[in-house]
């Protein structure tokens, strides 16, 4: 099943930066790289629920603004020695416009 | 399909280029490995330690089967490599074998050099260089009595202490008159002779060996001097020689060693080199620091990250026999240009010796206590200037007050006694990792167990513990590079921003040919500051990379909420203020309202979306920001002074608000706060400031460099002025120093100890033509600087996506 939500224009989020979707249970942050591609993760870090959406955008990756973890932004895992996983959203850019899937 | 890469020799350097590559980029190659040896990989070094039965040889593997396994590298263990063919890009091992290649990787190590005297193949006849030396030096000691070993090096010693632990006779034979000449001299070498006589060993000085005498085994030596010797077993040590056979057949250019260039490219520019075979700028290397620095560059440019360039090392020696403290490094012997600071007690077994030049060490012996080797290895290779810790240099770094980690007590700290406060590591924890993951440098430490991988405060221990832990095997960093994206020091990047003109960090990483795209939250952070701090006028802010509290201005909390401080000026405030403050905390319902440590108020528990709001409020009753979230001038802290104190000598709170004027919205290197007490009573605690002032009848007491935060650091004097204007202009051209001299996140008090006060005495107190030229370039850039984020944000419009989601969804 997919269930894909339209949430705004690639140029709303700043490059090697991030916005915020609001849903009812959870806050979603969409990323966009430096070389604009998007990616969507719940906006909860795996250590202590930091939001991710505040961090530092490099690579393919993103650094929790609490305790400095990175987190891999196309696969929700915590990289390097730490351990944990936070949920990933698929996302398309088409013309423009961002879509995720909330499935 | 994915390119092959061979490498051939399964040792030490060989594998750390492997691992070292599997980091940055574990998909790019199929990886086949040749080892002569018919193991993993191990640490060489251990041998030692191995041989002495202090170790196992379990202990000392460093890549087991399993690890090949894990990460799809094919190893052919026990496997000669006995040809390359450059044009059809194999190489076949002897027993046929053939692999192709894309890309070689020649890491062969090098060979024990025997001695080619008569006698010199018979049985029992070895060298000291891998696991079956060691089997058969171990079996020796089980069925023989009386060992020889040829050559009173580093190696020698070891492999004589060794065979000596397992109740063996030991002589050592040994050319010079010195032990150990190319490290040591010869006081030292004396001690250390007469340490390991003490043991029981016995020594044949300035003896030349003629030949091995034996029917079949070794039974004894003839010297060239007609006298001899009784042995069952000789061990030559007397040097290694780049094992370079198999590069020379394959037509590779080699002198001493493989010929590689900066990028450890050979001649066929298909194929690399690392490790004791290489011949770079003329040097070849014969300890494991410089090769793991080789096989750092190396995977570097196998990545095809193409960047970073091994420019050759400078080494340090450590003898690892139990009992036997020794250290040396540089050039211990000096000449008619350099001075020598020594000290020397035949009695309690200590000696040091300093060679200094120009300022700066250059070289170093130390026997019986060892534990400042890092510190002296480490001002060598950073060339500091050393003149204000003449006096102290030969106590070591413990003797120059607070600026020493303390941790001269490594080996009596308790396995539960914390070092890093920031993750909760304890040292045992650290001791651990480096021993059970097999980690050699501060990066790996950092990356298994966090250990200051945040504030880095505790850096100065983790170090101390890998090399108390380590011993010898310890790569002390040349100069640190800035992050790992890049191999050059804070100061190559500044001087190159300063030079090249670089105004963005991109423009940075482009001309430094950074190893990441667009590097990490580290130099990104650094970056973003050095261009700026060089550039005032030119550079461009880069918003995504300051951290969230700076992109915010506001400190970001433990629950994503923020909190909110205005400014109040030289720590006064009036009516009007208190009450726009307490309106807001009611009208946004702030659940608390706290009296921060920099004379103001905060309010906590604000949303990210609301921030813009209560800003406006407070900036309609004449409040800015108050930076309480940057690395930025944060506070003046004054006490009440001449106005109401009966010891007042000087008006402190006015003097505070002028400084806090000048320099508030100003970003620096770390935080950085100020302070002006009114008489010596100091109640404003300006001696723990990064720039404080104190009030005296005949004028004002300038103080720098003071921390009250996790190490508290009380401040150096830099000088007496007399009039307000002068603090103002000492005080700018302080802080214009400091910005352009710090690096990013060193506080002053670090900075003031890693350069010296007699720099900033010279720059700020005692050239007059200095102190204006900086104070003016700190009145320049603040003209840029002094804006009210706040205002901007709430009423300017400027980042409005930062403030609220792009979108609601409400199903
Ligand atoms: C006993 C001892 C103590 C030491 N102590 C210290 C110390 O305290 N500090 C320090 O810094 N250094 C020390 N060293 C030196 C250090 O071990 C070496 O510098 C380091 O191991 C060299 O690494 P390498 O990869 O260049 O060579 P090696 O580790 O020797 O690896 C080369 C490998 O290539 C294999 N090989 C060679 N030719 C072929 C071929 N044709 N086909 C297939 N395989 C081949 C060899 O069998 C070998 O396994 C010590 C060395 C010894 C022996
Ligand atoms: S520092 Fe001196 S002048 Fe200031 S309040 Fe204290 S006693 Fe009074
Ligand atoms: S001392 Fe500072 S860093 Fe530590 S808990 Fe308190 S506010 Fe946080
Ligand atoms: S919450 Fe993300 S690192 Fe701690």
């Amino acid at each position: 099943m997919s269930n894909w939500i339209e949430v705004g224009q690639l140029e709303e989020i700043p490059q090697q930066g991030s916005r915020v979707v609001k849903t009812k249970g959870f806050d979603i942050a969409i990323f966009r790289t430096i070389n604009d591609e998007v990616f969507a993760i719940k906006d909860a870090c795996p250590h202590k629920q930091g939001q991710l959406s505040q961090g530092i955008v490099h690579g393919k990756k993103v650094t929790c603004p609490l305790h400095n973890w990175t987190i891999s932004l196309e696969s929700g895992e915590a990289l390097g020695h730490d351990e944990g996983c936070t949920n990933v959203f698929t996302a398309r850019v088409e013309k423009g416009l961002i879509s995720i899937d909330l499935g | 399909m994915k390119e092959k890469l061979v490498v051939i020799g399964n040792g030490m350097a060989g594998m750390r280029t492997v691992e070292e590559l599997l980091k940055i980029n574990p998909e790019l190659y199929d990886i086949t490995v040749f080892g002569d040896e018919p193991y993993g990989n191990y640490n060489r070094i251990l041998l030692s330690p191995v041989l002495a039965g202090e170790k196992t040889i379990d202990d000392i593997m460093l890549n087991t089967m399993d690890w090949y396994e894990e990460n799809n590298i094919k190893l052919h263990a026990g496997k000669r490599v006995s040809e390359i063919n450059r044009i059809a890009r194999t190489v076949t091992a002897s027993d046929g074998l053939v692999e192709e290649y894309d890309r070689l990787l020649i890491a062969t190590g090098s060979k024990p050099f025997m001695i080619p005297i008569p006698g010199h193949d018979k049985e029992g006849v070895i060298a000291f260089r891998d696991i079956k030396d060691v089997d058969i030096m171990l079996e020796a000691t089980r069925n023989y009595k009386h060992a020889t070993i040829i050559g009173g090096g580093l190696l020698g010693l070891e492999a004589a202490n060794g065979m000596m632990q397992h109740g063996m006779k030991v002589t050592v034979v040994h050319l010079s008159d010195t032990l150990m000449e190319r490290q040591m001299d010869s006081v030292s070498g004396k001690m250390l002779r007469n340490s390991l006589e003490e043991k029981g060993m016995d020594f044949r000085m300035e003896a030349q060996t003629a030949e091995i005498t034996g029917n079949g085994r070794v039974t004894g030596i003839n010297f060239a001097d007609g006298t001899s010797l009784e042995t069952d077993l000789v061990v030559m040590a007397v040097g290694i020689r780049p094992n370079i056979e198999l590069a020379q057949q394959a037509g590779l250019h080699c002198e001493r060693g493989i010929v590689v260039n900066d990028t450890l490219q050979t001649y066929d520019p298909k194929i690399y080199s690392v490790g004791e075979c290489v011949q770079h700028r003329g040097d070849t290397y014969g300890l494991v620091a410089p090769l793991f620095e080789m096989a750092k560059v190396c995977a570097n440019h196998l990545a095809q990250m193409g960047i970073g360039l091994y420019q050759g090392s400078v080494t340090s020696t450590k003898l690892k026999v139990t009992g036997i403290d020794l250290f040396s490094a540089g050039d211990f012997t000096g000449d008619d240009t350099t001075e020598e600071l020594v000290i020397q007690d035949a009695g309690s077994g200590l000696y040091k010796k300093l060679v200094i030049k120009n300022n700066c060490l250059i070289g170093a012996v130390l026997y019986g206590d060892t534990k400042e080797g890092a510190w002296y290895f480490q001002l060598m290779r950073s060339a500091q200037d050393i003149s204000d810790i003449r006096d102290k240099l030969l106590f070591g770094e413990s003797h120059l007050g607070d600026s020493g980690h303390g941790g001269d007590h490594i080996a009596d700290m308790s396995d539960e006694t914390e070092v890093c406060g920031c993750n909760g590591v304890c040292k045992g924890d650290i001791v651990k990792a480096i021993t059970t993951e097999g980690l050699f440098s501060l990066d790996e430490v950092r990356a298994h167990t966090k250990a200051s991988a945040s504030c880095g405060s505790c850096t100065g221990l983790v170090e101390q513990i890998l090399e108390s832990t380590l011993g010898s095997d310890y790569e002390t960093p040349e100069s640190k590079p800035l992050c790992l994206c890049t191999d050059h020091p804070h100061e190559e990047v500044r001087e190159a921003i300063r030079k090249q003109k670089l105004t963005s960090i991109k423009a940075v990483r482009r001309a430094l040919n950074w190893k990441t795209e667009d590097g990490c939250p580290a130099c990104r952070m650094s970056l973003n500051y050095y261009v700026q701090s060089a550039w005032h006028n030119e550079a461009q802010d880069d918003p995504q990379s300051r951290f969230i509290n700076e992109r915010a201005h506001a400190n970001i909390q433990k629950d994503g909420k923020y909190s909110v401080i205005p400014r109040m000026w030289g720590g006064m405030t009036t009516p009007d203020e208190l009450r726009a403050i307490a309106d807001a905390a009611e009208k946004y319902e702030i659940r608390d309202v706290h009296l921060t440590g920099g004379q103001r108020i905060g309010l906590y528990g604000v949303e990210k979306a609301v921030l813009p709001k209560i800003w406006k409020d407070l900036n309609d009753a004449g409040m800015v920001s108050g930076h309480a979230y940057g690395k930025a001038m944060r506070t003046v802290k004054t006490c009440v002074g001449k106005q109401w104190c009966r010891f007042g000598t000087q008006n402190s709170t006015e003097l505070g608000i002028k400084l806090e004027e000048l320099t508030w919205a100003s970003w620096m290197p770390h935080k950085f706060k100020l302070a002006v007490s009114g008489c010596p009573r100091n109640c404003a605690e300006a001696t723990i400031k990064d720039f404080g002032v104190v009030c005296v009848d005949s004028g004002y007491e300038l103080h720098i460099g003071g921390n009250g935060g996790i190490k508290v650091r009380a401040t150096d004097l830099l000088c007496n002025v007399t009039t307000e204007e002068e603090v103002m202009e000492y005080c700018a051209a302080f802080i214009q120093f400091y910005r352009e001299d710090a690096h990013y996140l060193e506080r002053t008090a670090p900075w003031v100890e890693r350069i010296g006060l007699s720099r900033i005495e010279d720059v700020v107190v005692k050239d007059e033509a200095k102190r204006s030229h900086y104070a003016k370039r700190f009145h320049e850039a603040q003209k840029i600087s002094q804006i009210d984020p706040w205002k901007e944000r709430s009423t300017n419009g400027v980042a409005a996506h930062e403030f609220t989601s792009i979108k609601v969804i409400n199903a």
